[in-house]
């Protein structure tokens, strides 16, 4: 082994060979997040909305340390139904007197928290589940496959409204670790499939036969084969979790009262006088659901195009 | 294919033993018992102990469920504890109510996702297909209830085009002014529900058009002569509506959720909404009942989807 190599070596100078390594770099694939990137940069729509959904997760998340929420909760008559658009309420103030604006600053801190906790309590657990399932195939399988079959047949939305009532003191950690129970089931299905079709692969098969552990090759050979689907079903469930934790809160069973969410506070509409006289106390709240969602879904579906090397952008505009 | 049928029967009833279980454990769970609500200064300990051990709740949980499975095969629900009324009872009217809705909205759901799809498909990559794609990212992205929401406040509020609440209208008489009238409040949230739940009616049906466009008994069909038109109608929608058929059972999970939602935003009288007044309640044997319902019919759904599957797709099939 060693004899050939350092024989063939030495007619090769140093230079040259750094030269041959630069040059086989530039010609190979370039890497995943590479490829990702390129394509934010040549997508300006997506690249936008990325920069504008983590400034203003960075925005709600440092504003809402300034505010003080028990002060904020606080009813103050003087300001019923204060008007939108005035210096101490830009955006006016419910029927308690609080300012809408600053319940919008918590409430989305805790929202996209929460959401952010439980895509990736349940993603990961989605994703392990997934591979080991699909890895072994068989027996194992068959086994975790009946478990999923019963978990899609509980009606969840019911489940997790009966156990939070159940539960005598939780809070937005224990919330999530609730609703994590339920929301795994859809990664792990995709990821089943991939896991399945990725173990009878040739380099799979090259792994066993030298001996490598089982787990290794789960998490360190198929797992990062499979990493542009992980990375695109991540980003849309997180799009789609922000709407479970604030649809549990809109029903009142999220979030404990006094701690505001934006669900908490599109509940403000199911007061007739509300949704007809005073659309500040609900309707800013709504608004910045949709536009939260819908951005974020679509950085997935501009991930989920950089997977599809035929779908490119960045790859078209070079031609 | 019997055997298929007969082995997915069987994995059912440990499925709902189960289910029926875990469902009674969490109602057992609930703080307070269906008796603290009635109780007044001049009640009597001695009597609501009596009542206690009357309906039992003093036995150990296992006697107790063991009770309750057995009137459960005997048709016998329980009591509702608020309505003072039996389950059945209550079930058949808000059950009723419920059907409808869930029925306008998967009717709905095909009316909508049917030539969306197909057209998606037939027009692959040109202006069309954008819009419909582009259709299904948004609904798929925003939360429902959101949209409920924002729907009841405008075309409900702001445009006074339909009813705010209710099931029907007390002064409709009549067979057709009853049936206008029931339809009329199903109407909104019967659409917007449908609306936003397409997307995978649509991108199913679209993937497998294209698949088939290119398929070889296509190609047959054009050699034969056979125009595009009625290759689409005869050949290639006739293939992929079963397995869409098939969908509509899966669909039943998502459907009943979003009628949660919709029952509370419209008050439609329906067992969505006799859900969450139970829990608010704590009316034990109504939430029992309605999740072990909602459970069971995710459970025929599913069952439903499977065998439609396995009558159309051979390859599902157990030998």
């Amino acid at each position: 082994m060693d004899k050939p190599n350092s024989s063939f070596g030495s007619n090769i100078s140093k230079e040259e060979l750094e030269k041959l390594e630069k040059q086989s770099e530039e010609e190979a694939a370039p890497s995943a997040t590479r490829i990702m990137w390129n394509e934010f940069k040549a997508n300006k729509p997506a690249l936008i909305s990325l920069i504008l959904i983590a400034v203003f997760i960075l925005f709600v998340m440092i504003a809402s340390m300034f505010i003080n929420v028990p002060n904020m909760m606080q009813t103050n008559i003087m300001n019923y139904y204060a008007q939108p658009f005035s210096a101490n309420f830009w955006l006016g103030a419910d029927a308690g007197g609080r300012s809408i604006a600053q319940q919008l600053i918590v409430g989305s801190r805790n929202s996209i928290g929460i959401a952010i906790g439980l895509t990736i309590i349940s993603s990961s657990f989605g994703i392990a589940y997934g591979l080991i399932s699909g890895y072994y195939g068989g027996l194992v399988d068959l086994a975790m496959q009946r478990v999923y079959d019963f978990f899609m047949i509980i009606p969840y939305l019911m489940t997790v409204i009966v156990i939070v009532t159940i539960i005598p003191h939780y809070n937005a950690v224990t919330l999530t670790l609730i609703l994590s129970l339920f929301y795994w089931m859809g990664t792990s299905r995709l990821i089943r499939s991939r896991a399945l079709a990725e173990s009878q692969k040739d380099y799979v098969a090259a792994s066993k036969t030298i001996g490598t552990r089982d787990l290794k090759i789960i998490f360190g050979s198929i797992m990062p084969n499979i990493s542009s689907l992980i990375i695109v079903d991540t980003t849309l469930s997180f799009a789609e979790n922000i709407g479970v934790e604030t649809g549990l809160s809109f029903l009142g069973f999220g979030l404990p009262l006094g701690t505001p969410s934006l669900g908490t506070l599109i509940a403000n509409a199911n007061d007739p006088e509300n949704i007809t006289q005073y659309w500040w106390t609900w309707f800013p709240a709504a608004l910045e659901i949709i536009v939260l969602c819908l951005s974020i879904s679509y950085i997935g579906q501009v991930i989920r195009r950089t997977a599809d090397s035929s779908q490119r952008v960045s790859d078209k505009n070079k031609q | 294919m019997w055997k298929t049928i007969f082995r997915r029967i069987l994995i059912m009833i440990p499925e709902l033993i189960i289910l029926s279980l875990i469902v009674f454990i969490l109602a057992k769970a609930m703080p307070g018992d269906p008796f603290t609500g009635s109780i007044n200064p001049r009640s009597n300990p001695a009597q609501i102990h009596h009542l206690m051990q009357v309906n039992g709740l003093y036995d150990p949980w296992y006697q107790q469920y063991w009770n309750w499975v057995v009137h459960l095969f005997h048709g016998d629900l329980g009591t509702s504890y608020e309505y003072q009324e039996p389950v059945t009872t209550l079930l058949m009217q808000r059950g009723a109510n419920t059907l409808w809705l869930g029925i306008f909205i998967v009717i709905m759901m095909y009316v909508i996702g049917l030539p969306l799809g197909i057209y998606a498909g037939r027009h692959e990559n040109k202006l069309p297909d954008h819009i419909i794609r582009a259709y299904t990212y948004i609904t798929m992205a925003i939360p429902l209830f959101v949209v409920l929401v924002i729907g009841i406040w405008i075309f409900a509020y702001g445009l006074n085009l339909f009813p705010t609440s209710g099931s029907i209208s007390p002064t409709a008489n009549g067979f057709w002014p009853s049936v206008f009238s029931r339809f009329y409040h199903i109407a909104l949230p019967g659409m917007l529900v449908a609306l936003f739940s397409t997307v995978n009616i649509v991108q199913y049906l679209r993937s497998e058009v294209i698949d088939a466009k290119h398929s070889d008994y296509v190609k047959t069909a054009r050699a034969k002569g056979v125009p595009m038109k009625e290759i689409y109608r005869h050949h290639i929608f006739r293939n992929s509506l079963l397995p869409i058929a098939a969908f509509a059972g899966y669909s039943i999970t998502g459907v009943l959720d979003g009628q949660i939602f919709a029952e509370m935003i419209f008050s439609y009288p329906g067992m969505g909404l006799l859900f969450l007044n139970a829990i608010n309640y704590r009316d034990y044997t109504v939430i029992t009942v309605l999740v072990l319902i909602f459970g069971f019919l995710n459970l025929m759904g599913t069952l439903l989807s499977d065998i439609i599957l396995a009558v159309v797709d051979p390859r599902v099939r157990v030998e």
